[in-house]
């Protein structure tokens, strides 16, 4: 890919050009959808979760360069974490990770952690509901 | 046709144009050899400085079919617009206190006219049409007694639209009511004629026309009057204090005449190009939406929404092809704002009528007089590939796949 000159780091502009675990995940765990098109950026996060580990993790977004890399990120991050570990992820790590976004960007990584959250809740409650399940 | 790394294509002729380099050749002896001051009326350096402005100005004034002696030479339109309409109420108090303007005016006219609103004035918003236009029975029904100004832009760099600026001002006219016309987008791309018109003010904007950026003028109708709103000497007749930028006037001048005389040429060519950009995005998807007039509108420029996808992501697949375009996405509005409080959809595509849902995926493609059919073609070729990667990555997109409405 060229390289023009961009108001986002390399690293951003290199997880917008070639996001990483974009796609859908057939047989998820959990999905979690955050923000909306009229806010202008939405996030769908998959997490295939086995044995309290995050054996892989993708994402859908529509919204701007910063909230597809930081989606990209955040998933790169996810993968092989313990359920315990990936709960301490933060925005600020993952705006970090792509060394650093715009100020009036930093929202769009908040959303990416706001995913993220959603999805530990979602199956935090989906094991509440199977007291029966064979969880280590 | 491949991606080209290689490539500079500029398709945000709105934004600015290049200056002309037969511009930049006038404006280059302005610097060291002829740098004196209008105002030494006395010695050689400063008698030739006097001369060469009124020679601009006449050619400024030869842009819009005004006298010499109506323009005065500012910072560029923005000054222009504040000039033509706090300058105006403060010179004709006893008119009253009631505003109108459009809902698509550019930044320096609506955010003024609130200011003023802040002070006391009543602003009406003039709604627009899902085209883009201003109706002239509107106007006439927000007309009151105590209406002091209209200020109503001729063409919308966002949209394309032209308004019908001589109906709208006839009927200012009619009860005398001040009537200014910010035409920094159409003035030097089109036929701009301030008698024909009949507006009593004018912003023109040389960097719109391939002149340079930091100057302007706004066209006074004789016998107008404006309260300065810079003060200082005497330069512009005491209308704009300060030390003339005359590299600048002189490049504005410049690229005036240039403007004027190739003013057919330039215009079928980018009439053509339009053609061809309209009718190869045209049908090609059925979530694509033209915004703005389809015919009365600006040569070159081609706006549109659509559906699924994020305005500033197409903006920077496009870039990174080497493609520079505009949006009136949110997230492509103000890129150093402090937070995302700094963010805001266009009111221009708020006031056509796009839903703001939809605001996000709005791109404008204006082209100028250097683009070439093989850059549109290039451009063409590019774009569907941008947007097949980006629906690929856009969740609203797979539930639209699964027939699910990803809007409701």
């Amino acid at each position: 890919m060229p390289e023009s000159a961009s108001p986002y780091s390399k690293k951003v502009m290199d997880h917008f050009v070639n996001p990483r675990n974009m796609g859908e995940i057939a047989d998820a765990t959990v999905v979690a959808d955050v923000g909306n098109p009229a806010c202008g950026d939405m996030m769908r996060l998959y997490l295939k979760i086995e044995n309290g580990i995050i054996v892989d993790a993708k994402f859908k977004t529509f919204g701007c360069g910063a909230a597809i890399a930081t989606s990209s990120m955040l998933t790169e991050m996810l993968k092989g974490k313990s359920l315990e570990d990936a709960k301490s992820i933060s925005n600020q790590a993952v705006a970090e990770a792509l060394d650093g976004l715009p100020p009036v960007k930093m929202h769009c990584s908040v959303m990416a952690e706001e995913a993220l959250i959603k999805a530990l809740e979602q199956y935090n409650r989906s094991q509440e509901q199977k007291p029966d399940s064979f969880e280590v | 046709m491949q991606p080209d790394a290689q490539r500079d294509i500029y398709f945000d002729h709105a934004a600015t144009t290049p200056v002309d380099s037969r511009v930049v050749e006038a404006m280059l002896p302005y610097f060291a050899e002829r740098f004196g001051n209008p105002s030494s009326h006395v010695h050689s350096k400063g008698v030739e400085a006097n001369q060469e402005l009124d020679q601009s100005r006449a050619s400024v004034a030869r842009l819009i079919n005004a006298p010499t002696e109506t323009i005065i030479f500012t910072s560029g339109a923005t000054e222009a617009n504040n000039l033509a309409i706090r300058g105006h109420l403060e010179a004709n108090q006893e008119r009253g206190k009631h505003l109108i303007i459009s809902e698509i005016e550019h930044y320096s006219v609506i955010n003024l006219c609130l200011k003023l609103k802040r002070e006391g004035y009543d602003l009406t918003l003039l709604p627009v049409d899902e085209l883009g236009l201003v109706h002239p029975d509107k106007l006439h029904a927000a007309m009151r007694r105590d209406t002091a100004l209209i200020s109503i832009q001729h063409a919308s760099s966002e949209i394309g639209t032209i308004q019908n600026i001589k109906e709208l001002a006839a009927i200012a006219r009619e009860t005398g009511v001040f009537f200014h016309s910010d035409a920094a987008a159409s003035a030097g791309n089109i036929p701009v004629d301030v008698v024909d018109l009949g507006v009593d003010a004018l912003t023109v904007s040389a960097h719109n026309f391939y002149g340079p950026k930091g100057v302007g003028a706004l066209y006074l109708r004789p016998g107008a009057k404006l309260e300065a709103q810079i003060i200082g000497g005497f330069q512009e007749r005491g209308y704009r204090s300060g030390t003339e930028n005359l590299a600048g006037i002189v490049g504005m001048a410049k690229a005036a005449e240039l403007a004027l005389a190739e003013m057919p040429q330039r215009r079928e060519h980018l009439t053509g190009l339009q053609k061809r950009l309209w009718n190869g995005l045209a049908q090609k998807y059925e979530f694509l939406h033209f915004t703005g007039h389809p015919s009365q509108r600006l040569p070159g420029h081609v706006s549109f929404w659509m559906e699924y996808i994020e305005g500033e992501s197409l903006l920077l697949f496009l870039n990174v092809y080497g493609i520079q375009t505009a949006s009136g996405s949110a997230c492509a509005s103000n890129m150093r704002g402090q937070n995302e409080h700094d963010l805001a959809a266009s009111h221009v595509l708020t006031a056509v009528g796009v839903p703001a849902e939809y605001c996000s995926g709005s791109l404008t493609v204006s082209l100028g007089k250097d683009n070439t059919a093989n850059e549109v073609d290039y451009f063409l070729q590019i774009f569907p590939q941008v947007v097949e990667r980006l629906l690929a990555m856009s969740p609203l997109w797979a539930d639209k796949l699964k027939g699910k409405n990803p809007y409701q």
